[in-house]
């Protein structure tokens, strides 16, 4: 009998691991001697999408790095669920010193590792939204400008959750947050501020700049991968659904980012050189709506009356990206 | 204490922190009844052997397959596929092509010589089986995997039944069928052929059997009255397929009409035209969508070139032509006479409206109930006769193939237990895998390939086999096309999408476990598996 290839593995690339892919095409995740850099015990909320995609990138990194790797966290959630003194869920080399000065931290280790000629052991600098978006922000430019070799890791989850859900730079328009209250006749978060941080990462010309959601896991740690073949000042912004902040149920948090793709409000694309070099088509399109629905930061768009005009205006600006970025051509 | 300046404790790990404390429900995993092993007739167990199918296991999967059901090359090709209708893959895209996989790997045992061995103990027990068809040969089968001593006994002068006399060759060619009887025999089942049973006592104590299966199926055609001319040709539908399984194809001229609505009446229509019949005409009382006939078979029957004419009944038949009444259903869905009559031209007229079952076997043997024309048994599939069991066609049934095979192994499954005097063993039945639990984004997007089928204009002048089978690379993409309803096929979901890293993964094969003391229950793994081979309940208190 000839055994032909067949490209048909039940579920592809979509799930976590694949019995059907040979072991090395399998992803870093499903893969019983992953690091687990962070492990159990961590004091994240119920169904904390940061607290997974902080695994999925610093487990894929240090299989990329073997194992040679340090993380300088900002602060913010992550950092407080993880390291409530003495305990730490950390299984990497991991530092923290203030909100806004991750960036320059990690610039710092990277000139260090680089002075004792350490140079094998890579740099990733982290943080939320809020710390990366809003305060550690000139720090990034700076380490951006002057092409230092970390790779700066955002977990985005929209807002200041770890004080009790704050706008940031990175809440998107229409949702609610404690600064942001759903009242008066344009309720949440105003449209037309904020800023897409990735886009002024691009602007910077730095060799890599990507997108991701906690729910492409593949694709995720494909782009960490690529991130770690490259030297110089790289940018990774992971969109974590946040059921505290977003007010959804704690099982949804990988639907929601799926959602958040599949509806073109958040693009996922990679860029070189300030370049989009690559997108992630959108597999199913769906309307913005589909995406708004279970969150109650959203809940003012539909009770007591659905507000029409404004999940019209969200949908305009999924439109946009849909164009923009070409998220609806072939897989 | 010797610590740093300004450390007053040890640092220590997270673990400390027990946060599966935080729960209020807690995922299980759980095992469901897959739609379409809930669906078999024979009782296989469909989404396993696919499994092993997926893995290019299939020797492993033909094993599968073998635990259940002796005929896969035969039911690959002849089982109307329940499973296939009931495949949640269905409103996805389409079904599973999960009888065509079964042809592959039935096909694929025999071209390999595959064989299954009797590991079983001798039991000391001798079982007589009246029949060889298809749930007689199940029974022999199974009971011979348990260790009993089987002799077959059947009229007929090769084994077989109803596959070999009443299905036409274009639908199982007769190598495939005398392959997977010839492996029953090698299993030390004793064939005894041209050997009609009519006294069942005095064989069963001469041979000193301690029990019997009956499996003889319903080969008496259904009589109804037709008014006729002398000249009038009629024949009936079962001694016309069996004429032409025996090679000497019954004279039915050129214009046939075929009565009734059945797969027999299709199997007598589509073998009328391969006999060089240039019209062959179904008339069935009621309509399209009452027939009993499997769609499949109509319209395969229809490409052939087959007519069909609905709501008719003969009226009269003559030399050279019949007369129908056109009918109508009236509010019961009963059809009604309307006095509409029609002439048609007509060489020959062959009866196809039911078959009854010969009950002079069971004549004088205390205790055996028949009702409605069949014999009647319990779920065991005894009869009211202590050590008698019967199944097939001759007991309540839709009678098909498949279903003679089920009613062949669930009755053997009982004989070992009653001769053991011991109870079987009921497996457990799940609740139902049903479509709205399964999170389909994770399969690949894959329409069902389709089995290459001959030319109808090449069907029409031969009896070769008119559906094809799958080669290796598509059988094994057919079988990947499955979605492993209700049970856990190890994608690692789970493992992967857990925040708290609360589930162990213990291996190729051996699944996952949940590490309670971590697991905070937010519910991630229950959302995003695939399967829906987890559930959320409330955390025991």
């Amino acid at each position: 009998m000839t055994v032909q290839r067949v490209k048909f593995y039940q579920t592809g690339s979509f799930a976590v691991g694949n019995r059907l892919l040979d072991p090395a095409q399998r992803s870093t995740q499903a893969r019983m001697d992953r690091a687990n850099s962070i492990t159990s015990g961590h004091r994240a909320c119920q169904g904390c999408g940061e607290a997974l995609a902080a695994r999925y990138v610093l487990d894929a990194a240090s299989r990329a790095t073997d194992g040679q790797l340090v993380v300088v966290n900002a602060t913010g959630c992550l950092e407080v669920f993880s390291t409530p003194y003495p305990e730490s869920a950390w299984r990497v080399p991991w530092l923290h010193s203030l909100f806004g000065n991750a960036p320059a931290v990690a610039s710092g280790v990277a000139a260090a590792l680089r002075a004792r000629g350490r140079t094998e052991i890579r740099v990733i600098g982290q943080g939320g939204d809020g710390g990366t978006v809003d305060i550690g922000f000139g720090a990034l430019s700076g380490m951006f400008e002057r092409n230092d070799d970390v790779l700066y890791v955002c977990y985005d989850n929209q807002a200041y959750m770890n004080t009790g859900v704050q706008r940031s730079g990175a809440t998107p328009p229409a949702a609610r947050t404690a600064t942001t209250p759903a009242v008066g006749p344009q309720p949440g978060n105003t449209f037309g501020q904020g800023k897409s941080a990735p886009l002024v990462a691009m602007a910077h010309e730095i060799p890599y700049v990507a997108t991701a959601t906690v729910a492409g896991l593949r694709d995720l740690e494909a782009k960490v991968f690529r991130a770690m073949q490259l030297r110089g000042a790289r940018y990774l912004h992971v969109l974590v659904p946040c059921p505290l902040g977003w007010g959804s149920g704690t099982g949804e948090t990988i639907r929601l980012g799926r959602l958040a793709v599949e509806t073109g409000l958040f693009p996922v694309f990679e860029a070189e050189r300030g370049e989009v070099v690559a997108v992630t088509p959108i597999r199913r399109r769906l309307p913005v709506e589909e995406y708004l629905r279970p969150q109650r930061r959203y809940a003012h768009l539909f009770d007591p009356a659905v507000r029409s005009d404004v999940i019209e205006r969200l949908q305009a600006m999924a439109d946009r990206n849909v164009r923009r970025f070409h998220l609806e051509g072939k897989r | 204490m010797n610590t740093p300046f300004a450390i007053t404790l040890r640092v220590g790990s997270s673990l400390a922190n027990k946060t599966g404390a935080w729960r209020t429900e807690r995922p299980v995993y759980v095992d469901r009844m897959p739609p379409c092993n809930d669906a078999c007739p024979a009782g296989e167990n469909v989404q396993r052997w696919l499994y092993h199918a997926e893995e290019a296991g299939y020797q492993e999967a033909w094993r599968q397959i073998m635990a259940d059901n002796p005929f896969p090359a035969v039911m690959g090709r002849v089982c109307y596929h329940p499973c296939q209708t009931a495949c949640n893959r269905a409103q996805l895209d389409e079904s599973v092509g999960i009888n065509a996989v079964e042809r592959f790997l039935g096909d694929e045992a025999i071209r390999r010589g595959w064989t299954v061995p009797v590991t079983a103990p001798p039991a000391g027990t001798r079982v007589l089986v009246v029949g060889a068809g298809p749930s007689g040969l199940s029974a022999a089968y199974h009971l011979r995997l348990r260790g009993h001593e089987v002799t077959v006994r059947d009229a007929g002068e090769r084994a077989g039944g109803m596959m070999r006399y009443g299905i036409p060759v274009y639908r199982l060619p007769r190598e495939v069928l005398d392959a997977e009887v010839a492996r029953i025999e090698a299993m030390g089942v004793r064939l005894e052929l041209g050997h009609p049973v009519t006294d069942l006592a005095a064989e069963m104590r001469d041979g000193h059997f301690d029990a019997a299966f009956l499996g003889i199926g319903a080969q008496l055609s259904h009589r109804t009255y037709l008014p006729a001319g002398d000249s009038a040709r009629i024949l009936d539908a079962l001694s016309v397929l069996r004429t032409i399984a025996d090679g000497e194809p019954p004279r039915l001229g050129r214009r046939v009409v075929v009565y009734g609505g059945g797969n027999t009446a299709m199997d007598v229509a589509r073998s009328a035209r391969r006999l060089g019949a240039t019209e062959a005409l179904v008339v069935y009382r009621r309509t399209r969508d009452r027939m009993p006939a499997q769609p499949s078979e109509v319209a395969e029957a229809e490409e052939e070139g087959v007519q069909m004419r609905w709501l008719s009944t003969i009226a009269h038949a003559g030399r050279g032509s019949i007369t129908v009444e056109k009918m109508r259903l009236d509010d019961t869905g009963y059809p009604q006479p309307t006095g509409e009559l029609e002439e048609l031209a007509a060489d020959s007229v062959v009866l196809a409206i039911g078959q009854d079952v010969d009950r002079s076997i069971v004549d004088g043997l205390a205790g055996v109930e028949v009702r409605d024309g069949v014999v009647q048994v319990g779920p065991d599939m005894m009869t009211g006769h202590a050590g008698v069991f019967a199944g097939g066609d001759m007991v309540p049934s839709d009678r098909t193939v498949t279903t003679a095979i089920g009613h062949g192994k669930r009755a053997a499954r009982h004989i070992d237990a009653w001769l053991r005097g011991a109870r079987p063993a009921r497996p457990p039945r799940p609740p139902l895998a049903t479509f709205d639990r399964l999170n389909t984004w994770y399969y690949s997007d894959a329409p069902a390939t389709v089995r290459p089928r001959l030319e109808p204009a090449r069907r029409v002048s031969t009896f070769d086999e008119v559906t094809g089978g799958l080669g290796e690379s598509t059988a094994l993409y057919e079988a990947r096309r499955c979605l492993s309803c209700g049970n856990c096929f190890e994608c690692d979901n789970c493992y992967g999408m857990c925040p708290d890293n609360a589930i162990v993964k213990l291996g190729p094969g051996k699944r996952f476990a949940i590490d309670y003391d971590y697991c905070k229950g937010c519910g991630i793994c229950v959302a995003e598996c695939p399967a829906g081979a987890i559930e959320m309940v409330p955390e025991p208190r």
